[in-house]
């Protein structure tokens, strides 16, 4: 995987609120393709990181390059367009709208106000929900209230929304907490097949979960990159082991 | 939140041309029963209060769909307003009725401050065509203004809605202190004719009452078809997760900015009616109380319904003129009292009360008709709910992030 094309690039990258160091002077690589896992303890910085990579929060210091586009300077649509996509770690889906509606309103056409007026359901936009639908198991639920959906129902539809935009990277803010055992299957599986032609980054606590789905793992603590490499070999580091995965 | 919207109220697949029936029941109500039920006196009051509608439905938008509380639009009323009564002063201020004054040509009250020629500021009021654009376009630019200025700050929420309110404050000062200019506390009064012909007379009286419903529903349409569009669409979503719309590739500033300026355009023409129907503008329709008074209307009508809102605007100001002949001094009270009451117990105004009546029928409906054939029909199963997962032993210190 050496070889392959570097997405995002994160270099130095440091961001302090009032003297805190959320994140600090951290680097971060990944790949076309690659699916990443951030862990780390409570406050190591994994949900400003991914805040950082996608505009919620601005960067103290250091750069964030996408496909070698600089973005720290960049407004949040403008990264979202350019193929950046963010789940956040609540379901953070439109209650009111039916779930095919919270889908069509995420197609990446009529992003502008009067693009948004003159936006016609066409065959084109039915056969991405459809496809999305399928994937994310909800196809049967299309035309319910989003609000009727389960917890875990919520977290693949909001899944659902950032794939109708085909993001090239995908940053999902624990996509199963709060999920049953069998739901945690799907989203494995799920997210194995949307990681076939995309990057994406996960932050995850749940370590079987975690060995299931990443290729590699990145773990956090106090804002630093403490340990990179596969599973096995963060697993066995000492330093991990003290901070994070207990004796 | 159980709100009822039209978008999950229509899941069912209700035809398209059901969403219609209550726009076509307000303009039956409003072109035809009203007309022919009231005398003139009636029906002027009658159009007095739909433009305040105007305002109502701009706030149903803006306020209900996409949550953004201005407690300002009496800006916009009265910059509509002013704008066309600043039109119909010049017309009857011409040289030969104002001979009398110091300066004769220009408005009385402009004499009566030793103003001795007409501001620039004027100028261009002598021109029906300049009045008519400056109506929708002037309040149309101070929307877009203000909207760009607070939003793309990402003001929002109470702090908006105070500084719509100081923006009203501004203005009505601004109008009161100006007198030579504006007509001071008075407003400007004796207006006569619109490009020659007298809005005074009954059949005037008539052509604008239908005027105003006309413009008003075809507001209502507008609005109707707008929220049927993916835009409308995201403004729900906006109001809800402002955030998940943001990350989702969308300027959610350019959007709140459009239709804030949108429900501004709207209540300017209702100002502009207003002026050709009730004869003066003053600003006593500008402040922060008639601004405040507007935003009742639409909640009374129901935040989350267009139609509704006109009712509204309607219920209350009859309301108002009847009590306030009748108990002058308890009105305010009453106006109060309403409000909170409406807020506690339908939260969704007249027509979300209406919804739930037309619900509780239906239910009843319902179990009629299932007494009377099959006994306990089959019901659709709940979507099978698995129990939540047991903490993993290798779940590690430190739940969420």
């Amino acid at each position: 995987m050496s070889s392959a094309r570097i997405v995002l690039a994160v270099d130095n990258l440091s961001v302090s609120f009032d003297g805190f160091k959320a994140v600090n002077d951290l680097n971060l690589y990944v790949e076309q393709n690659e699916l990443r896992v951030v862990i780390g303890p409570n406050g190591a910085g994994k949900t400003t990181l991914l805040d950082l990579i996608c505009g919620r929060t601005r960067a103290t210091a250091g750069s964030i390059k996408f496909k070698d586009m600089e973005l720290t300077r960049m407004p949040e649509y403008e990264r979202v367009r350019r193929g950046i996509g963010r789940k956040f770690q609540t379901p953070s889906i439109y209650e009111n709208l039916t779930v095919l509606e919270n889908l069509e309103v995420s197609y990446p056409r009529g992003r502008t106000v009067f693009g948004s007026l003159f936006f016609r359901r066409d065959a084109a936009v039915m056969e991405r929900v459809k496809e999305v639908a399928e994937l994310i198991y909800l196809d049967e639920r299309l035309d319910d209230a989003a609000e009727l959906l389960s917890h875990g129902q919520k977290q693949w539809l909001e899944i659902g929304m950032l794939l109708m935009q085909d993001p090239e990277l995908l940053m999902l803010d624990e996509p199963v907490a709060g999920m049953s055992v069998s739901e945690r299957e799907k989203t494995a599986e799920l997210l194995t097949r949307i990681s076939s032609n995309r990057s994406v980054i996960v932050i995850e606590h749940d370590m079987e979960f975690v060995k299931r789905i990443a290729h590699r793992v990145t773990v956090l603590h106090q804002g630093k990159m403490l340990a990179e490499g596969s599973m096995d070999h963060v697993q066995a580091d000492p330093r991990v082991i003290e901070v994070y995965l207990g004796h | 939140m159980n709100i009822i919207t039209p978008s999950t109220a229509s899941a069912a697949g209700a035809p398209a041309w059901r969403a219609w029936i209550p726009l076509a029941a307000l303009a039956l109500f409003i072109l035809a029963v009203l007309p022919l039920c009231l005398d003139l006196f009636r029906l002027n009051l009658v159009g007095k209060y739909l433009t305040y509608a105007f305002v109502a439905i701009g706030l149903v938008l803006c306020w209900g769909y996409g949550g953004i509380l201005s407690l300002g639009q009496g800006v916009f009323f009265g910059l509509g307003g002013y704008a066309m009564a600043m039109f119909l002063k010049l017309e009857a201020s011409d040289p030969e009725s104002t001979k009398i004054q110091s300066t004769p040509g220009i408005p009385d009250f402009m004499d009566w401050n030793q103003i001795t020629a007409l501001p620039a500021l004027w100028e261009p009021f002598h021109s029906l065509a300049f009045t008519l654009l400056a109506i929708v376009l002037v309040p149309g630019l101070m929307a877009f203004v203000i909207g760009v200025a607070m939003f793309k700050r990402r003001v929002g929420g109470v702090y908006f809605a105070i500084m719509t309110q100081a923006f009203a404050a501004m203005l009505s000062i601004l109008i009161i202190g100006q007198q030579g200019y504006t007509g001071g506390v008075n407003g400007i009064t004796d207006l006569k004719t619109l490009n020659g012909w007298d809005i005074r007379t009954d059949h005037a009286k008539y052509v604008l009452y239908f005027l105003n419903a006309g413009l008003l529903l075809a507001s209502v349409a507008l609005g109707q078809v707008l929220l049927k569009t993916k835009f409308g669409k995201l403004l729900l979503a906006l109001r809800d997760k402002e955030e998940r719309v943001r990350f989702s590739g969308y300027d959610v500033a350019a959007f709140k900015v459009f239709i804030f300026t949108l429900a501004a355009v709207l209540s300017a023409v209702g100002g502009a009616m207003f002026t050709l129907q009730v004869g003066f503008m003053s600003p006593s329709f500008v402040g922060i109380v008639p601004s405040i008074e507007m935003v009742i209307f639409t909640a009374v009508g129901g935040r989350l319904s267009l139609v509704g809102a006109v009712y509204g605007s309607l219920a209350v100001n009859f309301g108002k003129s009847y009590f306030s002949e009748s108990f002058p001094q308890l009105w305010l009270f009453l106006m109060g009292g309403l409000f909170i009451a409406v807020v506690m117990l339908f939260p969704n105004g007249l027509a979300g009360l209406a919804d739930s009546v037309r619900g509780a029928w239906q239910k009843w409906q319902a179990r009629k008709a299932g007494q009377m054939t099959a006994r306990g029909a089959p019901r659709t199963p709940a979507p099978p709910e698995d129990e939540p997962a047991a903490p993993t032993a290798l779940r590690v210190k430190g739940g969420a992030a």
